[in-house]
Formats: structure tokens, C-alpha cells, sequence
């Protein structure tokens, strides 16, 4: 290679969804990937490098595009990256079209504009095999006189074709062949008229006709008695300025044209081995079937395979912690910070992987199979007339083990709208760390009251809390919070495959780095804000001054409290969080809840996973107490006002469970929002109204109880 | 898609038309007209249902939509009501 030039070229793929865009990109670039967001919208920005030759050359992954026309935000930064007009976006140098050889006429349509562009060109064809497979052979040399541009056929995951297509990327940049043809292009008009006249019995050469389409008027002259020529040969004549981008008509019949061309064989796809899987995955009984059991295993596995994996990472980062505590004994609040502060902080970013990339294990196997397409095909219905779509239905169903892997497999549906709307009602569905709250309350006021049956259907009452109030809300936000244009919900069903395991890898490993960097970054920085308000003000005094405090009190109460439990208590009450708590108690007064129930609310804000211990610390239990803990049920049952009244009756408990049920008490959630919509406008907007939310349903309920009749 | 006295007025002036809620699985039928200004059905004529596209219901979800045709060489799914609009002949 003769080139010189220091600046890298920048190579973009572009084609349609489905065309094996992204298989092609992974081949080219391998593990050289970097994932990014584009200023503004959702839509990442994937970027590698690879090298040919001894040089090196840039590669970006543009988004699946239907046309250069775009319908919503996401789409137009795709189409201003192809354009170079994004912000601080370069033009590529090259396009590389990736063409679907099993569906050739729609990916000439995008092809047709995208040769509008002016930009050097390749054709990449994928699934040759499956279009040969299928009896429809493309023939590439012919395709290659009709587009213009080299055709190179690729079956990436095999790497074949990839060195061929690298060496005619860097031959284009070297010096261009032709000029990409679609539409507008003088040759297909060309071939179109000697078609149309050698149908009629006229030997034209092509020289004259491409002549005569070029302003010389013999030809016109000549059949200026033949309508049946000279009307088709004017029109032809006015497209070759270039045609209206949304002219989809006129583009199909130019890609129908050269599909006719460069395809042999019958024009219907025969998928036989697909049509017969269909038959049972997509039936009206046993369809359901399999799906019920396909979510039934995804879910499980998020839901009970990630436990022993969270429990293992928490163990370790407490052994961490246990480690660090006295080589920082000099000084408590050094010692606080590192443990309490940054140790739990990242340990609470590392705990959530385990779902995450079990999750996006499966979605990845599901998407490489053609599963997730099929997925969303059988509850597009269910979940349409609330304005969502089909491929909403794993995202919600992963919120009920965790709104973050939740949020993040929202990325699975292509339409911005739709995609947003899910992400927004996602932290809305009962996730697991909600679990004890409901058991430690059911256990406390419902059971010992109304019995085991009650108690049950309290608890899967509360599962059902959510996604009750998720429908309303989805309503209200696509009337009116959501903007940008609403797309059809558009599906394809791939043939059935094998998984790419190297694609299914790379998912869940691209997946995971994601979220410890960027939204693990901002975890970690909101425990620091958060450890430090529940620490200070602290001076080195306050803890003696506590054990003195201790010391003076009658030995009855010293029996019953531990000094340790004591002085944590005391020590969460005097901290800022625990002032905050006193001071909004006014507010939460009509939920009927207390400073201590308010202060435990304040310091589950930024994970509900330590409410229960939270209670025990107010309690004066000590933070150890689990769910199942009776101390700490019959401390909730005999708690009381400073009147006397009982602080908790079973409307208040139910209002307190709901209360955990809609609130956003987790900032590893806001965080994953941030992460993926690229904007601290929507976790703000999911804090706002699910805290809202949980605030007028727990005073609604309280209000209610107290209506009917207090204690029941 | 419910729809009112006015619609019914309208078939009445195009006797052959049918639309997408008319179809089941396994017939075939082509397009005749494309509603004018909407965006879904501009996004569904770039996806290859423009007028005069034959097509063929190969698959109806078990709940009665989405459904799949075959077009142009592929397969796409949809529903109904967002191809609401569009004109169809059901060819025998």
C-alpha cells in the first residue's frame, strides 16, 4: 500500500436491520470495539479499528436503517453520520452497503439512496449461502454492471470474503471506480429503454440510447410517433434528476428491475425448515406453550441463578471490607469512608452483573436464534393495546427480578418511542429486592391477623401493584410526555439458526463493561454523597459522649438494648439523613409514618436492598436483622406514637409495602436510565413521578383505613 | 378496527376494495391504494407495500395480530390497524 497519509479512513457500515450488519462489523474489527453515545439521542455509537496491509483504518457501526429518510430522532442522527452532518461527526470516506442476498429487493431500495450520496462505495452481500440454500443464486457479476460498485460476498462469521473486502476497501479509498448506481443512474435507464424496445421488436444500440437520454434528439425524434416508446423514454428522461427520497415507488420498481436481473429462480422465499419450526413455535396452543416455558427458564435464571453469584460478590467485598477496617483504625472517619462509603458503593455496582450478563446471555442466544423476533410476534397484542409493542415483554418481564438488566434489554426494540416508554415503567414492576420489605410487613401485621391464605394474596397482590399502575402511566406518557413520530410496528422473522456464539460473547461482554463503567461510575459517586450524609456532622467526641450517655441509663434498658445497637441508632438519628427524617415528618404524617419510618425511607433512597436493616438500626436492633427477624416484627407491632397510639396499624403496613412498590428507591436504576437514554432528564422525570406516586397512594390508603374504621 | 356508518358509504363506491382486516391466512391479495399523508404509511411503502405489490398472509399471531406477509422476496409482520388505509384486492 502506497498510502501516506497520516488521518486514519473512516469506513462506515450501513444497510438495513436484519442485514448482518453488525456479525460483519464484529469479524472486521474484533475485540478493537468502543461504544459510545451520539450527542443528544439514544442511539450508540459503536466504532473499531482494524489494520490491512500495515495500515489502519477506522470502522463505525451506523444503526439499522430502513431509508435515508428518517422518521425519529434516532434514525436522523443515523442518516446525518451516513451524511457527515452530525455533530462533530466526520463523513465517512467509504461506505460499505451490507446487502441481504435472501432479500434483495428491500436492501436495493436503501441502496438506491444511499448511491445518491456521492461517496465511494462496496456492496457487501451477506447470506449468500442461504439465498443459494433457498434456490434464488444471486448472480454477483451481474449485480456488480447494475450497481456499479464492487460486489464482494461475505459470510462473516465463517470469515469468508472478509480479506477481499478489506482489500477493495482500501483499493476504493486509493482511487474510486465507478460511481455508485441506483435510481437516477444513466445505465439502468439505459437498460430499461433497450429492454423495453427490443420487446417491441427494435434493435437499438446502447450507445445511441444512453445518447439519446443524454438531450440528443435523434432517438426522440425517431419514435416520436410511437408513444408507447416516446412516454416511457421522456419519463425516464425527468427521473435522471434525482428522484424524491420518499419516491418508494419508483425505487422498487428499479430494485425489482435488477433483482429480476441478478436472481434466478422463483420470486417467493421457500424457508421449508423455518415454516415447519413456525408451525409449532408461533401456534395458536402450543406456541404459548413454549414461550410461557422459554420466559419461564430466562426468568428463573435471572431470578434465582444470579442469587448464589450476588451473594458471592457481596460476601467478598464484606470479607473486603472487614480486611480494610482496622488497617484504617487511625482515623474513624477514613475508616467510615473507605468501607462504608467506597467499598459497599462499588460492591453495590458489581453485584448487579450477574443478572445483567445472564440476561443478555439469553437475549443474545434468543436474538442469534431467531427466537426474540418470534417473542415479540406472540405478545405484540397483549402488550399493543396499552401502547406498547411485542418486544417490550422481556424487558418488563426481567424488571420483576431487576429494573436495571430490565432497562438495559429495552435496547432490543428499535423504535425510540416505544423503547423509552418501557424503560420509563420498568422500575414500576415489583423487582426482587423488594421481597423483604413485603415479607417482613406480611409477616408482621397481615399474617398473624388474617392467616397464611390472606397473607399470600397480599404478597402477590403487591407483585401485581405495579404493572397495574404501569398501564395508565404508559397511556398518559404517550398522549402526552412522549414526542417524536410513531412508528409502525414493523417485525421480521429470521430463519432459524445457530446462535453466533462470537456475537453472543461479545453482547454480553459489551454489556457489562457499559454498565460498570459508565452507569457504575455514577453509583459509586451518589453512595459517596450518600454515606456522607448519613454520617456527619460526627466529631470524634460524639461516640464517647454517646457512651457516656449509655452508661446513665437504667440497667433495664441496658438489658434489652446493646450499647452497639445503641449508639447506631443514636447515631443515624443525630446524622443529617436522620435530622432530614424528623424534619419531613409533618409530610409524611398522613401516610401515618413516623420520623423512624421516614428516616428508613430517606436511607433506602439509594437502594431499597437496606431497608430491612435500616429498620433494625432505628429499631435499636442493630443493622443485622433479616426479614424473617421476630424482634423486629413484634418491635414493628408494638412501636407506637408518643400519644400511644400504635404507629403501624395493617392499613398503614399495606400503605408502607405499597409505598416500597412504586417508589424509585434504587440509584443504581436512575443511574442505568442516564446510562441509556443518555439524558439526566428521565431519571429525574422516573424519580419525580414514581416518588409521587408512592407518596399519595401510601397517604391515600392510610386515609382510607382510618375512613373505614382505624385498626380493623 | 371499529369503524362507522361513513366507511360502509365508502365501500359502496369501491365494491372490490378490502383492507387488512379482511385477511386470513393464507390468502393472497395486491395493493390498489396507499393513504396519502401518514407516516405509517409512508414507512410501510419503504418497506416494500407500495401500490400494485402482491402479497401473501403466511402467518397470524395466535391473539389475531400481528401478521406476517410475504412480499418482494421476503417476509415482514405488521398489524392491522397500522396498514389501516391501505386499499387491497384479494386475488383468488
Amino acid at each position: 500500500m502506497t498510502a501516506t497519509s497520516t488521518t486514519v479512513p473512516l469506513v462506515a457500515l450501513v444497510g438495513n436491520p436484519n442485514a448482518g450488519k453488525t456479525t460483519l462489523f464484529n469479524a472486521l474489527t474484533g475485540s478493537s470495539q468502543r461504544v459510545g453515545n451520539y450527542p443528544g439521542v439514544t442511539v450508540e455509537k459503536i466504532s473499531g479499528t482494524y489494520t490491512f496491509e500495515g495500515s489502519k483504518f477506522e470502522c463505525v457501526d451506523i444503526p439499522g436503517l430502513y431509508s435515508m429518510r428518517p422518521r425519529s430522532a434516532d434514525e436522523a442522527v443515523a442518516t446525518e453520520v451516513v451524511e457527515g452532518r452530525g455533530e462533530s461527526e466526520t463523513r465517512p470516506d467509504l461506505l460499505v452497503a451490507v446487502l441481504d442476498a435472501a432479500n434483495l429487493e428491500r436492501h436495493l431500495f436503501f441502496f438506491s439512496q444511499l448511491a445518491e450520496q456521492d461517496l465511494p462505495m462496496i456492496a457487501a452481500i451477506t447470506m449468500t449461502d442461504l439465498a443459494a440454500k433457498e434456490g434464488r443464486p444471486v448472480d454477483l457479476a451481474a449485480l456488480e454492471r447494475y450497481l456499479g460498485v464492487p460486489v464482494i460476498a461475505v459470510v462473516a462469521h465463517k470469515g469468508v470474503g472478509l480479506d477481499r473486502l478489506r482489500a477493495a476497501i482500501a483499493g476504493e479509498l486509493r482511487e474510486p471506480s465507478t460511481r455508485a448506481r441506483g435510481l437516477d443512474s444513466l445505465e439502468s435507464q439505459v437498460d430499461a429503454m433497450s429492454e423495453r424496445l427490443a420487446r417491441g421488436g427494435f434493435d437499438v444500440d446502447r450507445d445511441e440510447i444512453r445518447r439519446g437520454l443524454e438531450g440528443d434528439p435523434d432517438l426522440a425524434n425517431r419514435f416520436e410517433e410511437m408513444p408507447e416508446f416516446l412516454v416511457p423514454f421522456e419519463e425516464a428522461r425527468a427521473s435522471l434528476t434525482k428522484p424524491a427520497l420518499h419516491d418508494a415507488e419508483a425505487r422498487y420498481a428499479w430494485a425489482a428491475r435488477v433483482r429480476t436481473h441478478v436472481v434466478k429462480g422463483r420470486p417467493t422465499p421457500k424457508q421449508s425448515r423455518t415454516d415447519k419450526i413456525d408451525r409449532v413455535l408461533t401456534h395458536r396452543v402450543f406456541g404459548l406453550v413454549v414461550f410461557a416455558s422459554v420466559m419461564f427458564v430466562v426468568f428463573q435464571s435471572i431470578y434465582t441463578l444470579a442469587g448464589p453469584l450476588m451473594n458471592g460478590i457481596e460476601w467478598l467485598f464484606g470479607k473486603l471490607g472487614d480486611f480494610v477496617e482496622p488497617q484504617l483504625a487511625f482515623s474513624p472517619v477514613l475508616q467510615s469512608l473507605v468501607v462504608d462509603g467506597l467499598i459497599t458503593g462499588v460492591g453495590s455496582v458489581l453485584v448487579f452483573l450477574p443478572q445483567i450478563l445472564i440476561l443478555f446471555f439469553f437475549i443474545a442466544v434468543l436474538e442469534g436464534s431467531g427466537y426474540l423476533a418470534r417473542a415479540a410476534f406472540l405478545m405484540d397484542k397483549l402488550l399493543g393495546w396499552c401502547g406498547l409493542n411485542g418486544r417490550a415483554f422481556i424487558p418488563l418481564l426481567s424488571s420483576f427480578a431487576c429494573a436495571i438488566p430490565g432497562i438495559m434489554a429495552a435496547r432490543v426494540m428499535p423504535d425510540p418511542r416505544s423503547r423509552l416508554a418501557t424503560i420509563l415503567v420498568a422500575p414500576l414492576m415489583s423487582c426482587s429486592a423488594r421481597l423483604p420489605v413485603y415479607i417482613l410487613l406480611i409477616g408482621a401485621f397481615i399474617q398473624p391477623q388474617f392467616g397464611a391464605t390472606w397473607a399470600g394474596i397480599a404478597l402477590f397482590g403487591m407483585h401485581l401493584v405495579g404493572l397495574v399502575v404501569a398501564i395508565p402511566v404508559v397511556a398518559i406518557l404517550n398522549r402526552g410526555v412522549l414526542k417524536g413520530a410513531k412508528l409502525p410496528f414493523v417485525l421480521e422473522l429470521p430463519v432459524y439458526q445457530w446462535p453466533k456464539w462470537r456475537d453472543v460473547w461479545m453482547t454480553v461482554f459489551s454489556r457489562g463493561k457499559v454498565f460498570v463503567k459508565t452507569a457504575g461510575t455514577i453509583i459509586v459517586v451518589l453512595s459517596l454523597m450518600i454515606w456522607a450524609l448519613a454520617y456527619f456532622p460526627r466529631t470524634s467526641e460524639t461516640e464517647t459522649q454517646l457512651k457516656a450517655q449509655y452508661a446513665a441509663l437504667s440497667p433495664d434498658f441496658q438489658a434489652q438494648v446493646s450499647e452497639e445497637h445503641y449508639l447506631s441508632e443514636k447515631l443515624t438519628e443525630q446524622s443529617y439523613l436522620g435530622r432530614i427524617g424528623r424534619a419531613i415528618e409533618p409530610a409524611f404524617a398522613p401516610a401515618g409514618f413516623d420520623w423512624r419510618i421516614a428516616t428508613t425511607i430517606l436511607m433506602a433512597f439509594p437502594a431499597r436492598e437496606v431497608v430491612v436493616s435500616s429498620l433494625g438500626i432505628i429499631f435499636n436492633l442493630g443493622g443485622d436483622v433479616d426479614e424473617e427477624s421476630t424482634d423486629l416484627r413484634q418491635a414493628l407491632r408494638k412501636a407506637t406514637w408518643p400519644d400511644g397510639r400504635p404507629l403501624m396499624t395493617p392499613w398503614t403496613a399495606v400503605g408502607f409495602m405499597v409505598f416500597f412498590a412504586l417508589c424509585c428507591q434504587c440509584m443504581a436504576t436512575l443511574a442505568a436510565i442516564k446510562r441509556e437514554t443518555n439524558s439526566w432528564k428521565w431519571p429525574l422525570f422516573v424519580f419525580v413521578y414514581m416518588t409521587t406516586l408512592a407518596y399519595l397512594a401510601a397517604v391515600g390508603i392510610e386515609q382510607l383505613g382510618r375512613w373505614v374504621g382505624g385498626s380493623v | 378496527m371499529r369503524r362507522g356508518f361513513w366507511y360502509h358509504s365508502s365501500v359502496a363506491v369501491a365494491p372490490m376494495s378490502n383492507d387488512f382486516s379482511d385477511l386470513r391466512k393464507g390468502m393472497r391479495a395486491r395493493v390498489i391504494a396507499v393513504p396519502e399523508h401518514n407516516e405509517f404509511a409512508e414507512r410501510l411503502q419503504e418497506l416494500g407495500l407500495t401500490r400494485g405489490t402482491e402479497f401473501e398472509v403466511t402467518q397470524i399471531a395466535p391473539l389475531g395480530d400481528p401478521i406476517e406477509i410475504a412480499l418482494r422476496g421476503y417476509r415482514l409482520c405488521l398489524r392491522r390497524s397500522e396498514a389501516a388505509g391501505f386499499q387491497i384486492e384479494v386475488l383468488p
